[in-house]
């Protein structure tokens, strides 16, 4: 059961160092859950690559020792699965309270990027592909989405502008969410114009570099019944792998790692996808939350670009999917983001959403993928 | 980059310059880069893959215009890059140069050259390898 919520706002958080975000949300979401500190078993982080943004590894263990908790000697451990390293994380914290080890944790994932300059940026989290035979030869992970984008155009008729529809439907959920990096909306004509990063993409059908950290409180189902407030169920957690690198891929078209993650977390949820209200996926660019929908089997392969500019995945549509702003408006500080995708499931599903609130949403999805699909995490949330 | 830096470049050079892959001895299938066990046999596989050099030839599967490079490509904005299905079946990453975005399409022929692809430094050492060009 996910009992408790904490976020920090999305950004360019000059002032905030990575201890600082973590604790704030971390403290926020236990706080939210109605527990003290004392409450906690264990603590589990998501993180990518502060081992190379900050120069520090060890985050369990750093955020524990700030938050104050050094003396209660609790188990910490920093999880990595590029940038699904927050899903990563709470898919071990919820095994850890599933076995019975443990009945109350917090999870968090964090991300401090903007301590370095955005070249250096981009070759780090181009570290999530393949460092011999892909980035060695000039690749970035926007320019791997690119070729996708180019391929997929090629395959099924896609187009740049059903591609920019992505982003400005995300922009303008961004805009009612206060945790959101970008709170304002942009035009069609401004994410054709805007500058190039790897054509078919622009600047604004890609995620910008943010800090951030967002945290959850988990605990077993007969702990929470003893516990304030309206509760929210982990109705299924699942994980599917494939190659690092796509070029090994049978598909450039979509992740197979999406499709069967989201095969398995149907089966373990006892639910088919008809009954998902609405969804949080990994638009790391325009192109992925096109593919992410075709691949997680709410429309047919190559359906996803007119889908999307018929409106179906808008506030209102017949499946609402990134209310937050998703990675694109929300912001995606790496680690950060498998987490914070989970905040808005619970927000939706306990009717806290205010302007974003998704009408008698009971059940809600969240996709996290690492890198280019080498690894992808489904999670689906219910209302217990 | 200090010390022995240089030597996880040196490593691969035998694939690198040669495009040298391997083929599986129980069911022929080619990979590249090479990989130590085949992923259809499995544990079959084991000490029956075999050295394969591949011809360096075939075609454009996807590409891009890269436009926001990564360090030590800068000089070199706007590249292209290229996802390549060679003829004995494994698919590359990696540039295609002496052409513009004109010249490359979904399904253009192409072959591949040996060029410099970047350098540790002022003074550390320079990587090669290969690209690829239009036939």
């Amino acid at each position: 059961m996910v009992v408790g919520t904490g976020i920090t706002p999305f950004g360019e958080l000059w002032e905030h160092s990575l201890r600082d975000l973590g604790i704030r949300a971390g403290m926020e979401a236990i706080r939210d859950a109605g527990i003290t500190s004392s409450d906690i078993d264990a603590l589990f982080v998501g993180n990518m690559a502060a081992g190379r943004l900050i120069d520090q590894t060890h985050i369990g263990a750093l955020i524990a020792d700030f938050a104050g908790l050094a003396g209660r000697n609790l188990p910490t451990v920093t999880i990595e699965g590029a940038d699904a390293s927050g899903a990563a994380a709470l898919h071990h914290a919820y095994l850890s309270v599933a076995s019975g080890l443990h009945d109350c944790v917090v999870v968090g994932g964090a991300e401090k990027m903007t301590d370095l300059p955005d070249p250096e940026v981009t070759e780090i989290t181009a570290t999530a592909l393949d460092q011999q035979w892909e980035s060695f030869f000039g690749a970035t992970l926007f320019s791997m989405y690119a070729m996708m984008a180019r391929r997929h155009m090629h395959e099924f008729g896609t187009t740049r502008e059903q591609l920019a529809r992505v982003a400005v439907k995300n922009h303008r959920n961004g805009a009612l969410n206060p945790a959101a990096q970008f709170r304002r909306p942009v035009r069609p004509e401004s994410v054709l114009e805007a500058a190039e990063v790897a054509d078919p993409l622009g600047m604004l059908d890609c995620a910008p570099i943010s800090d951030g950290a967002a945290a959850v409180v988990l605990c077993s189902a007969e702990r929470a019944r003893r516990l304030p407030g309206p509760q929210v169920r982990i109705a299924a957690s699942a994980q599917a792998g494939d190659t690092l690198s796509l070029s090994s891929r049978r598909s450039l078209v979509g992740f197979d790692a999406t499709s069967v993650a989201m095969e398995r977390a149907l089966k373990l949820a006892g639910r088919s996808r008809k009954e998902v209200d609405f969804a949080e996926v990994h638009d790391v660019t325009t192109i992925s939350e096109i593919m992410a929908i075709e691949d997680l089997g709410f429309v047919k392969k190559g359906a996803g670009g007119p889908a999307t500019a018929s409106g179906m995945t808008a506030p209102g549509g017949e499946l609402p999917v990134n209310t937050s702003g998703g990675l694109k408006a929300r912001g995606h500080p790496l680690g950060a983001t498998g987490i914070a995708q989970i905040i808005e499931l619970v927000l939706q599903l306990q009717g806290k959403a205010e302007e974003r609130q998704v009408p008698e949403a009971r059940v809600g999805l969240a996709h996290n993928v690492g890198g280019c699909g080498a690894t992808a995490f489904v999670h689906i949330l219910e209302v217990a | 980059m200090s010390g022995l830096a240089g030597v996880r470049f040196w490593r691969e050079t035998k694939s690198r310059y040669n495009l040298t892959g391997n083929r599986c001895g129980v069911c022929g299938t080619v990979f590249f880069p090479p990989r130590p066990v085949c992923t259809r046999c499995h544990r079959e596989s084991i000490g029956r893959m075999e050295e394969h050099k591949l011809k360096g030839t075939g075609e454009v599967l996807t590409w891009t215009f890269v436009h926001e490079p990564r360090p030590g490509f800068e000089i070199q904005v706007p590249y292209i890059l290229a996802m390549v299905r060679l003829d004995e079946g494994p698919a590359l990453l990696a540039q295609m140069v002496d052409c513009g975005p004109g010249e490359v399409r979904i399904g253009t022929r192409v072959h591949s050259v040996f060029r410099k692809i970047g350098e540790e430094g002022k003074s550390g050492v320079i990587y090669y390898g290969y690209k690829f060009v239009p036939d």
